[in-house]
């Protein structure tokens, strides 16, 4: 086709949400109440002028097929007006102002196969990214891990069992893009990039992949007569920032790239003020297609926290108020050098202090 | 001639279990669709999903695509295996930019669905970490025809690599009654007053915009976004004394006292011997847990703002940063509060493009230069409510104190002629 004949964009952004926003909800639009939570996976919000909207909050598999969402939009025709909203993590929410709806609802879509649940203090929907299916730079898969992880923990979901809302992520590389969660299953690196320096010189920008490194650990060097980047294995921290902006420099390694357990993260400043997860567990093996030893030591951290956390603490409050020794000793995990932080501002992480639990 | 079907061993072990599986999925594309073309490129995604599963390893590299007159938007895959597996050797994804508050109708996701099934894998998520619709699979010619298709009717693309990337917001004011500002709107004004760098990248790095109605942060913002605005109030919070008694009627005193008083980060809440609330208000830091826990009987007040906070972000490369608080209230009611907020990140993103460095978000900026360097940047006076505690080291020049203390006053005397 000519440039000329090329249609030029609509540039229109974000569109404007009203239009597709569930009447009851248009109408009452900053004037709510009150809500409650008549049972997992249902909401009921009441508004100042006294109409209700029902909320049917359902787990699907995230990467949909057009079979799926057209089944999706037809339980959504069905029984809720033809309305439906995405949250956060991927759920499904369904809304209605006609409570007799609500049951025929909860159970077309289980009889369809979807999962409804994840409301209040339940295992929420595992938040994730793109791992082997569509990413560049993975260590490991993304939907794999969580359809194998939710397999485990649907009664979780499916219930409100915990002390408080559990929102778990993962993440293919150490970039994290999963983010914080309370509990994070993280790709570590153990091993430095193995380097192809016939194709370095070619495809890699070299000032920008030496900038790129968190520890000044890559310098440009002639290698077999042609320019290339070596890395101080010894400085090396085995991040694999370096990866992305030069693709010959191999970090991912099918046995050396491990997995990280961290809890604790928490993004609300309900109580106290948003935390970051800290690293509790690490070496553990990614292995496809189910990814079992993971998954052992998520449910570990669960059991020790539904069993140890009063009403309402998430896990961050949780081991602030037992202590992370407290943490080690319930949930069985092993503490070890690595858990001691040299990171910059490591030492604000250090106990200056004689409290100390016996 | 018969399709060619790759044998998937591993990936069939995820067809198992009670959680629906995208395998399934998967797979009721390649055997089901009446497009052949879907049926080969999901089989051939396939194949090289099991390669992965295999080797653990991945098989895809970035390049460059996008549609005519964009710079951005869309995600390049090329296969690394493409002679094992030709039919998926271009797999790019599309980031449209979702509706503020993530509502649809389904119609709209229907219609979504058509244009899709013309021009792509069939694959879909609602919605990717960014924010982003991401409609997972189409090669370059598929892309410019079906952003075509879509744009005609009121979808435009979101941001990918350095530039102003797609905002996120909560369901806020439109079902939650903790909602303390219009988050649809902040997020359209915002991030629609920056669509020339949505689409073309060309800043240092990327720079997101989240808004959460309250400070639960439902959207993660504070660790997320470079631009996080969070709802909150500042006169008394609601008490509903009547809905107090029938909460301790229903849990009992005990339940009161052990979950919601002595939870209070500032203890500023005290339960009475009739069974009634008080509230510290000039002491409570809005930390919502109250709130979340009665929610029948404590609202949040009724002059509603934002919080500001700058600067969050993941591990890359200095490891994570929380957002930090640059504006500490903000009324958003007349259309000039929110010009005013607009020009506020106008200045900040114009401060970055000239200040960060190559691949340094906000937050990294802002560490290595000094928040104070920063606020001078940007216009903003410094203020205590932006920082857990004053300064502890004395190694500082401070010959400049009198004037800083003077400003301060005039700031201070200025606010109260107001």
């Amino acid at each position: 086709m000519a440039l000329a004949d090329m249609r030029s964009p609509i540039e229109s952004g974000c569109p404007d949400g009203f239009q597709y926003m569930h009447p009851v909800m248009r109408r009452n639009f900053g004037l709510w109440k009150y809500h409650e939570h008549p049972r997992p996976g249902v909401l009921l919000h009441v508004a100042h002028s006294g109409d209700k909207i029902w909320t049917v909050k359902a787990g699907t598999q995230r990467i949909l097929d057009v079979y799926t969402l057209r089944k999706l939009t037809e339980i959504g025709d069905k029984f809720a007006d033809g309305y439906i909203h995405f949250t956060l993590r991927s759920n499904i929410e369904y809304m209605t102002d006609d409570e007799s709806k609500v049951e025929p609802l909860i159970k077309a879509l289980e009889d369809a196969g979807f999962v409804v649940g994840g409301t209040a203090n339940s295992v929420a929907m595992i938040s994730h990214t793109q791992g082997w299916l569509h990413c560049d730079i993975p260590g490991t898969d993304a939907s794999g891990v969580v359809k194998s992880m939710m397999d485990e923990l649907i009664d979780e979901f499916k219930n409100c069992n915990m002390p408080n809302r559990v929102h778990i992520t993962t993440s293919c590389c150490q970039i994290n893009c999963g983010g914080q969660g309370d509990i994070a299953i993280n790709v570590q690196h153990t091993k430095p990039p193995k380097i192809n320096h016939d194709l370095v010189g070619n495809i890699c920008e070299r000032p920008t992949v030496v900038a790129r490194c968190p520890v000044a650990a890559i310098r440009p060097a002639m290698v077999n007569g042609k320019p290339s980047l070596e890395v101080d294995e010894k400085k090396c921290i085995c991040c694999g920032a370096c990866f992305p902006p030069c693709p010959p420099m191999q970090i991912n390694h099918p046995e050396h790239s491990k997995l990280a357990i961290w809890v604790g993260g928490n993004h609300s400043n309900a109580r106290s003020k948003p935390t970051f997860q800290r690293l509790v567990a690490a070496g553990v093996p990614n292995n496809p297609p189910r990814w079992p030893e993971a998954t052992a030591i998520v449910k570990q951290i669960l059991k020790a926290y539904k069993e140890g956390a009063k009403d309402w603490e998430r896990i961050n409050d949780w081991i602030e108020r037992i202590g992370w020794p407290r943490f080690f000793e319930v949930t069985g995990l092993p503490f070890t050098k690595y858990h001691i932080d040299n990171w910059r501002g490591a030492r604000n992480s250090l106990n200056a202090s004689t409290h100390i639990r016996f | 001639m018969a399709k060619k079907i790759y044998e998937t061993p591993m990936l069939d072990e995820l067809e198992n279990g009670p959680w629906p599986s995208f395998i399934s999925g998967f797979k009721r594309l390649r055997d089901d669709h009446p497009d052949s073309r879907i049926n080969e490129v999901v089989g051939s995604l396939l194949g090289q999903l099991e390669h992965s599963y295999e080797t653990r390893k991945g098989y895809w590299k970035g390049g460059t695509v996008s549609v005519f007159g964009y710079g951005g938007g869309i995600i390049p895959r090329f296969s690394e295996v493409a002679d094992a597996f030709p039919e998926s050797k271009e797999f790019h994804t599309i980031r449209v930019q979702p509706p503020a508050g993530n509502h649809y109708t389904t119609d709209m996701l229907n219609q979504l669905c058509d244009s899709w099934e013309k021009n792509g894998s069939g694959l879909v998520t609602f919605h990717g970490q960014t924010g982003n619709i991401m409609f997972i699979g189409t090669d370059t010619e598929g892309t410019q025809d079906f952003f075509d298709d879509i744009n005609e009717y009121g979808w435009d693309l979101g941001g990918a690599g350095p530039c102003v990337r797609t905002a996120m917001s909560c369901v806020g004011a439109a079902r939650c009654e903790q909602s303390c500002c219009n988050e649809h709107g902040i997020h359209r004004h915002l991030v629609n007053e920056f669509v020339d760098d949505v689409h073309r990248p060309a800043l240092p790095y990327k720079f997101k915009f989240k808004v959460s109605g309250c400070p639960n942060d439902c959207q993660n913002a504070i660790e997320r976004a470079d631009f996080a605005v969070i709802g909150t109030w500042r006169d008394e919070m609601k008490i509903d004394q009547a809905e107090v008694k029938a909460f301790i009627e229903a849990k009992g005193r005990d339940y009161v006292l052990d979950n919601v008083t002595s939870r209070c980060p500032t203890n500023c809440i005290k339960l009475n011997d009739d069974d009634t609330l008080t509230v510290d208000n000039h002491e409570c830091v809005r930390c919502m847990h109250c709130l979340n826990v009665m929610t029948k009987a404590l609202s949040p007040g009724d002059d509603k703002g934002v919080t500001i906070l700058i600067g969050g972000k993941r591990t890359l490369k200095i490891g994570d940063l929380m957002g930090t608080v640059v504006v500490p209230f903000k009324k958003l009611e007349t259309l000039e509060d929110y010009e005013e907020l607009v020009e506020l990140a106008s200045e900040m993103i114009d401060f970055f493009a000239e200040n960060a460095l190559e691949h340094e978000r906000t937050g990294e900026m802002i560490e290595r230069i000094g928040l104070v360097n920063y606020l001078e940047g940007i216009g903003v006076e410094v203020d205590p409510n932006m920082v857990s505690a004053p300064r502890q080291c004395s190694y500082v020049r401070m010959d400049g104190w009198d004037e800083e203390a003077e400003k301060w006053f005039a700031r201070k005397a200025e606010q109260a002629a107001s």
